[in-house]
């Protein structure tokens, strides 16, 4: 406790925290709305065009056996990133992301009961508007469950980008084991934890916006 | 449908882009915007506080800096200089050189430095090599010492096993065989003078262990440095490397100042703040730069 | 030209012997991925079926296992490794934390799911609590708890190749060596190994769900699978139906 205390009374490194802490933010969170958008068509597809679902299924299956740090690090050699740039673990976490969301996106929609969808069509909703308000709005649900894992584990899997130099909070892991210094690592821990957990709360109280209904049938 | 899918991926590509641009904005720190100098460093303290000192000499000309750690290996670390990720790093002169030189066979500090800067790729460039040396060195036990293994050489053929980092067998495993016949039964990746490494020879894993001079380590482990009679490890020179384009003459001269007031025992001081008393890189740098007048 | 570097990287012989050959590393991989699914299995299928058994617990179980889920596998394995003086402990745990959360979900997801008519049905039979459990709702759960440990297993087969950074001689060896030399082929060698290993294993084990779970029920989960979460790697619906946020 006294070395977290003396860590944390310099105010270089509580200003180098809060970097870090930014930055971990956006590497894990932009890959997260990304991938909903994506997961979205890529879902849309799957429901409209049944040949897409099996492939789909498929890739997403591919993905996930591929290790994070490969993917993180291949990136640059594929489409002539930067070996820096941290557009690498984005990318990176975007594949992971999607292929994670798909699946419940195309389920989701497979499970709009018909007789609604049909109920819409029949009060002159067009496709997209039927689409966007109705048959996007009732996934949510089950998008919203996929999306808070989605941040957890992109919030969790950030960490591993410092082996290649863009860790967000990871850097508090490997800076502290080279100096067997325990203060660091500890609060890289507890502040990747409580970044998940603020996460999580603020999408199940954007879950709990976008489906009032819930609240209503809920007894 | 087929207008409901090109409305969707256009809103995507829309979505995709903002974040593209806000990328650019981001702190994410390496975008080298003009007038900005990365330094960048790699994934040891040592380097660390160089990185951090050059950083804090390259303020006080009034250039915008940011910071850029644990790069990883040289061959990472040059890539990032010339795609212009990095500006500025604090180097070695001997293993640079011979990174640059496949070649080369110079050890002796001012011809390797000599050597280097005529074989830096274009736009690359080196400053003022420093007095201050870190070297490879490979170290025992002070057991394994009093049992007669004093130098390279005693190391025999066959008898132990080495720790040192991945690329270690790459750029030695040949040439300690050439100079001294010493080969070991088997060489373990560990790290670079890290945790691993300290600890594999402590435990017993391995019996020699590659470290660097300035390392803290060994004085508080009690190893033993073995000779290199036939300097099989060239000359280490600590050496500003730089994108030439990245830093402005005052700059360079700052950087000049930083090199001429290192030296091997106030390196290794200030290495020994951060490993041992768990001071910041920054604050030791701070500490560092007041000593030199810029 | 990068796949060509890592085949030729995957055929060298010399990659084949010695004290670091592809092999050994496989199977030192292998034993801690199998170790860290094990130790995850005896606490999380126990604690899964008991939660989803009683219905008591639901919430605490689901804020946990997030919980565990955010815990950075990087940082828990080099805070281990300080604490414990070594690498292997450190691994082991950083694994097993990585592997609780999915099997948990599968089993406790797995009895849950079960149809209520159907427990009621042994309920009414006049079958105690643990016939029903033994006899109805873990057979029923089969399918989910599989599911779970093939999530499991991949993520750890994935993760297992941060291990080398602490010493271990994993496949994630040729991964950081490569990377630190930007040896592309070295490096992409070593993820097409894990990538394989992972698939052979979730083959492996897909077989093992084939053999295990009832005939009668495999009709039923075929029926269902539009309604199941999705297999691989995490399973949002426990999140829900856990209501943690209800």
């Amino acid at each position: 406790m006294g070395d977290i205390a003396k860590y944390l009374s310099d105010a270089g490194t509580r200003a180098a925290l809060l970097d870090m802490l930014l930055d971990h933010v956006y590497l894990s969170l932009v890959p997260l709305v990304v991938s909903v958008v994506l997961a979205i068509v890529l879902g849309l597809l799957c429901h409209r065009f049944r040949q897409f679902n099996a492939t789909l299924i498929g890739l997403s299956n591919i993905v996930y056996t591929i290790p994070s740090l490969a993917l993180f690090a291949i990136i640059p050699a594929l489409i002539g990133t930067r070996v820096l740039d941290p557009l690498n673990v984005i990318i990176a976490l975007t594949v992971y992301t999607t292929a994670l969301l798909v699946r419940p996106v195309a389920e989701a929609l497979a499970a709009v009961p018909a007789h609604v969808t049909a109920a819409a069509t029949a009060m002159g909703f067009r496709p997209l508007r039927r689409f966007l308000t109705v048959e996007l709005p009732l996934s949510v649900p089950v998008l919203a469950a996929g999306v808070r894992v989605g941040s957890v584990s992109n919030i969790s899997l950030v960490s591993v980008g410092a082996l290649i130099g863009t860790g967000g909070l990871g850097t508090l892991f490997t800076d502290g084991f080279r100096q067997r210094y325990l203060a660091p690592i500890i609060i890289g821990i507890v502040l990747t934890l409580v970044l998940a957990l603020v996460v999580d709360l603020l999408l199940v109280l954007l879950r709990n916006r976008l489906t009032p209904w819930a609240r209503v049938v809920k007894p | 449908m087929k207008r409901t899918l090109a409305v969707i991926v256009a809103a995507t590509a829309l979505v995709v882009s903002a974040c593209g641009s806000k990328e650019d904005l981001s702190g994410a720190g390496q975008q080298a915007a003009s007038g900005e100098v990365v330094v960048g460093s790699a994934d040891f303290t040592e380097n660390k506080i160089l990185a951090e000192i050059y950083a804090a000499a390259l303020k006080t000309t009034g250039a915008t800096v940011s910071l850029r750690h644990g790069v990883g290996a040289r061959e990472l670390i040059v890539q990032a200089l010339q795609d212009k990720s990095l500006g500025v790093v604090p180097e070695y002169t001997g293993n640079l050189l011979n990174y640059f030189d496949k070649t080369n066979t110079t050890t002796e500090a001012e011809e390797v430095y000599t050597a280097l800067k005529s074989k830096a790729p274009a736009g690359l460039e080196v400053l003022e090599k420093s007095d201050a040396e870190d070297k490879d060195v490979l170290v025992v036990t002070k057991a394994t010492a009093d049992g007669g293994v004093k130098s390279i050489a005693d190391l025999g053929s066959g008898k132990y096993v080495l720790g040192a980092a991945g690329e270690w067998a790459q750029r030695w495993q040949t040439k300690i065989n050439e100079l001294y016949g010493v080969t070991f039964t088997e060489i373990k990746t560990t790290d670079a003078g890290g945790p691993i490494t300290v600890d594999a020879l402590k435990n017993g894993t391995v019996q020699v262990i590659n470290l660097y001079t300035t390392s803290a380590d060994i004085k508080a482990n009690g190893f033993v440095e073995l000779e290199d009679p036939k300097t099989m490890y060239p000359a280490q020179n600590i050496v500003p490397l730089l994108r030439s384009d990245a830093v402005d003459a005052k700059g360079k001269e700052a950087l000049n100042k930083v090199s001429a007031a290192l030296t091997t025992e106030n390196l290794a001081d200030l290495v020994k703040r951060v490993d041992v008393d768990k001071e910041t890189a920054a604050n030791v740098a701070a500490d560092f730069l007041k000593t030199v007048s810029l | 030209m990068i796949f060509a570097d890592a085949l030729a990287w995957l055929l060298d012989p010399v990659n084949w012997s010695g004290g670091k050959s592809i092999p050994t590393r496989v199977g030192i991989h292998l034993l801690y991925c199998l170790g860290a699914v094990l130790g995850a299995s005896l606490i999380a299928v126990p604690l899964g079926l008991y939660v989803g058994h009683t219905g008591r617990g639901g919430v605490v179980l689901v804020g946990g296992s997030n919980a565990l889920r955010a815990l950075p596998t990087l940082g828990l394995v080099t805070f281990l490794y300080l604490i414990a003086g070594g690498g292997t402990v450190g691994v082991l745990i950083g694994l097993i934390v990585l592997a609780v959360p999915p099997i948990l979900a599968g089993a406790y997801a797995g009895v849950q799911d079960v149809d209520r008519g159907v427990v009621d049905a042994a309920r009414g039979m006049g079958m105690t609590g643990a016939q029903r459990l033994w006899r109805v709702e873990v057979p029923n759960a089969l399918p989910l708890l599989v599911g779970g440990l093939r999530n499991a297993t991949l993520q750890v087969v994935a993760t297992a190749s941060v291990a080398a950074y602490v010493g271990i001689e994993t496949l994630g060896r040729p991964l950081l060596d490569g990377l630190r030399v930007l040896d592309y082929g070295q490096f992409v060698g070593g993820a097409i190994l894990i990538a394989l290993l992972a698939v052979v294993l979730d083959g492996v084990l897909a077989g093992v769900g084939r053999l295990v779970v009832p005939a009668g029920l495999r009709l039923t989960a075929r029926s269902r699978s539009r309604r199941t979460p999705p297999r691989r790697r995490e399973m949002p619906v426990p999140v829900e139906s856990g209501g943690s946020t209800a």
